[in-house]
């Protein structure tokens, strides 16, 4: 509690950690490299410094606020500190701006741009070191990095992998995985959170796009797409849409102007994986089988499981992800004469994840020796397409999703927000749709912002145990107090990166902490807006199961053994 | 593929020093010893004993220049390149082994495994300036000439 004098404003502080939160409150933009408040601080960079009344120069970020303090943050001195800093970085930096894959959201780019640097004085003398082109979801670029140790700190401390760290040391240093491995010779699980984080082109996206414009190109292609719940609700970032505003519409309407001839919700599919994964959890609990059972939704969670805790594999559920499911599908279906006309089918995923590019050739992502999602495309990439096809966004008029798979629950669209798999299970074994009962799932626990959840819902007789986590440095602790003994549950609910979906490594960047609540907002809301809330309730799921794919569901929704 | 012998020598050493994060540098240092070098597989096993990821091991161990991942000759040559040793003309004798052991700025170590120079950035010995050291042995202010003689002594003893 008390007051500082910023500027000379006085600005009252209550519980903030460091006087950089004091100042951002305070309206003021301080430009930082390697400052995040969801990770420790590091003091890395120098940008936050700021001045006192006594011209001492401190790192606002690493700094307790004190009652009475006085400080500048942009005095002439500070800003040719920061001026110089930058110019310092660039000197070190891969400068090709204009074909960079990071171009227009890149933090250094910006900075460099508000500061008026015009010329670099100094020369890098530095070789340029190979790219990693080796993982299928993250393009590493040492040269593009600055050594903000973002990445290393977020895939440490928030993800619990620690594939990336700094080595050697002075002008040597670099961030790389040990030995200068290839990523994907490494543990790395590819959500992405690393590119998420970091400030430059140095960690980024490996993009897909070039594929399905050559398929969208091709008369004789049929290009279908899905588009992942948590997808709605971030792509209108780049347009000037409110935070977390829902434009499924729009996006449907989107890709209907590029020329996608079909255009489907993954809330279908996962409906399907409500109905699979329910039966799937009833039935181990019925039979003995393995528990807890842990979902299989996230990819990069997956093979976090298959990396670290191999004796676990049989416990993961065998139901394919959604995108998974819904790809074998559409690939089965318009693998029929009488449906594909004649051309052959490419499917598109629209993800707000990159471990789903990973997840999508997987061996067991195959369904008759086909590759069942071609291409997977995130969130960032379709805003890139939308641009590239000339499309204004925010004018064009929204539509809706096509046959047969056109319709979903608002259990399924929850699916990208954490504990949303696990709320439309539930829901799905309630006996009700009524208010109250829908109401009293909501509020058993499993909704909001916390890493780890517990809620324990009285189902037939029994107490049905379930734990809720986002981000894997939290999953590897309830994995090893479940392996410990310590806790007990029937069902445990991984979503490798925080707060779900919504918050995926594949999704615009930058995303402040507005956009974690008012993306789940999005979600819930898209959810509350729907008739059919329980995934049994799509009658979709009843043409699924006794229509055209009878008696096709174990070779279509499960990973094949 | 490392011998299991190495293993379980590591395990020995890890054992003395006990199994926590805190260890990571002893262990290194006394593998280092044992072997004259750091095998990268016993750094990654290490890392995985004493509960550390192996990136994390790797950034410790290529922080200090004193871990080395390549096997060295049986006699590591440690010539001070420190401002002092420097001005009093350490260069040439650094060029000097290098010219006689076909050796340079990127290969550290002759083929016969006999040889490994190495600058050193001071070896607290200014006043013998310019400094050399052969394995634990010093040899104060050496020439190109001195330098020569002591490979052709060392290469007599085999």
């Amino acid at each position: 509690m008390g007051t500082i004098t910023i500027n000379g404003k006085k600005v009252e502080f209550t519980d903030e950690k460091n006087v950089l939160t004091i100042i951002r409150k305070a309206g003021i933009d301080m430009p930082t490299l390697c400052y995040h408040s969801e990770l420790s601080t590091f003091g890395a960079c120098r940008l936050c410094t700021v001045e006192n009344d006594r011209g001492q120069c401190f790192a606002s970020c690493s700094e307790e606020p004190r009652d009475g303090m006085v400080i500048y943050t942009h005095t002439e001195r500070l800003r040719r500190h920061r001026k110089l800093i930058v110019e310092l970085l660039l000197a070190a930096h891969c400068r090709d701006c204009t074909t960079c894959v990071k171009s227009g959201e890149c933090v250094l780019q910006d900075l460099a741009h508000k500061m008026g640097i015009r010329e670099v004085r100094f020369q890098d003398y530095k070789e340029l070191k190979p790219v990693d082109y080796s993982s299928p979801a993250i393009v590493r670029d040492p040269n593009k990095c600055i050594l903000c140790g973002n990445c290393v700190r977020v895939c440490s401390e928030v993800q619990g992998v620690g594939v990336l760290g700094f080595a050697h040391r002075g002008t040597e240093a670099e961030v790389t995985p040990a030995f200068n491995k290839k990523l994907s010779e490494t543990q790395c699980v590819s959500c992405g959170q690393c590119r998420v984080f970091c400030p430059t082109g140095a960690l980024t996206i490996r993009t897909h796009m070039d594929e399905v414009y050559a398929a969208l190109g091709d008369p004789n292609t049929r290009v279908v797409a899905q588009i992942a719940p948590a997808v709605r609700v971030a792509v209108g970032d780049a347009f000037g849409l409110p935070n977390g505003e829902n434009a499924m519409g729009k996006v449907v309407a989107s890709l209907h102007a590029m020329g996608f001839d079909e255009v489907f919700d993954t809330s279908y599919s996962a409906d399907l994986t409500v109905m699979e994964e329910s039966a799937e959890f009833l039935d181990r609990v019925k039979n003995g089988g393995k528990l807890p059972l842990l979902t299989s939704c996230c990819p990069a969670w997956v093979k976090f499981v298959d990396n670290e805790f191999p004796e676990m594999k049989e416990n993961v559920s065998t139901c394919r992800s959604p995108q998974g499911m819904f790809s074998a599908v559409i690939k089965d279906y318009y693998r029929d004469p009488a449906n594909s006309g004649g051309k052959k089918t490419f499917v598109v995923s629209i993800m707000p994840c990159t471990a789903k590019k990973m997840e999508a050739i997987r061996p067991n992502s195959f369904t008759k020796g086909e590759q069942d999602t071609d291409v997977v495309l995130t969130t960032t990439e379709l805003t890139r397409m939308i641009k590239n096809f000339g499309i204004a966004f925010d004018k064009i008029e929204p539509e809706a999703c096509d046959m047969p798979f056109g319709l979903s629950s608002g259990g399924g669209v929850i699916f990208g927000v954490t504990g949303g798999v696990t709320e439309a299970v539930l829901r799905r074994l309630a006996d009700d749709h009524n208010a109250a009962t829908l109401n009293a799932i909501a509020a058993s626990g499993i909704r909001g912002d916390e890493g780890i959840k517990e809620a324990t819902i009285p189902y037939n007789g029994m107490d049905v145990k379930i734990c809720v986590v986002s981000g894997l440095a939290n999953a590897r602790k309830v994995m090893e107090q479940v392996k410990s003994g310590e806790k007990e549950y029937h069902l445990i609910e991984v979503m490798a990166c925080r707060r779900g979906c919504i918050m995926g490594g594949g999704q615009p960047i930058p995303a402040g902490p507005r956009h974690k609540a008012a993306r789940a907002k999005g979600l819930y809301k898209a959810d509350k807006d729907r008739i059919l809330r329980k995934s049994d309730e799509n009658p979709l799921m009843d043409v699924f199961y006794n229509g055209y794919f009878k008696g096709k569901a174990h070779e279509l929704l499960h990973n094949p053994k | 593929m490392l011998d299991e012998s190495y293993y379980r020598k590591t395990d020995e050493i890890i054992a003395h020093y006990g199994r926590e994060a805190k260890a990571l540098i002893p262990i290194m240092q006394d593998v280092q010893a044992e072997y004259r070098y750091l095998p990268g597989e016993l750094l990654a096993y290490i890392a995985k004993q004493i509960g550390i990821t192996e990136t994390k091991a790797y950034s410790v161990a290529t922080f200090y220049e004193n871990f080395s991942f390549e096997a060295k000759g049986k006699y590591v040559i440690k010539v001070c390149d420190g401002t002092a040793c420097h001005v009093r003309h350490s260069t040439p004798v650094l060029e000097a082994l290098w010219k006689e052991l076909g050796l340079s700025k990127k290969k550290h170590t002759t083929d016969d495994m006999m040889f490994t120079v190495e600058t050193v950035s001071c070896l607290g010995a200014c006043g013998l300036a310019p400094t050399m050291m052969v394995n634990e042995q010093v040899y104060p202010a050496m020439t190109p000439e001195k330098a020569l003689a002591l490979i052709a002594e060392l290469r007599g003893k085999g």
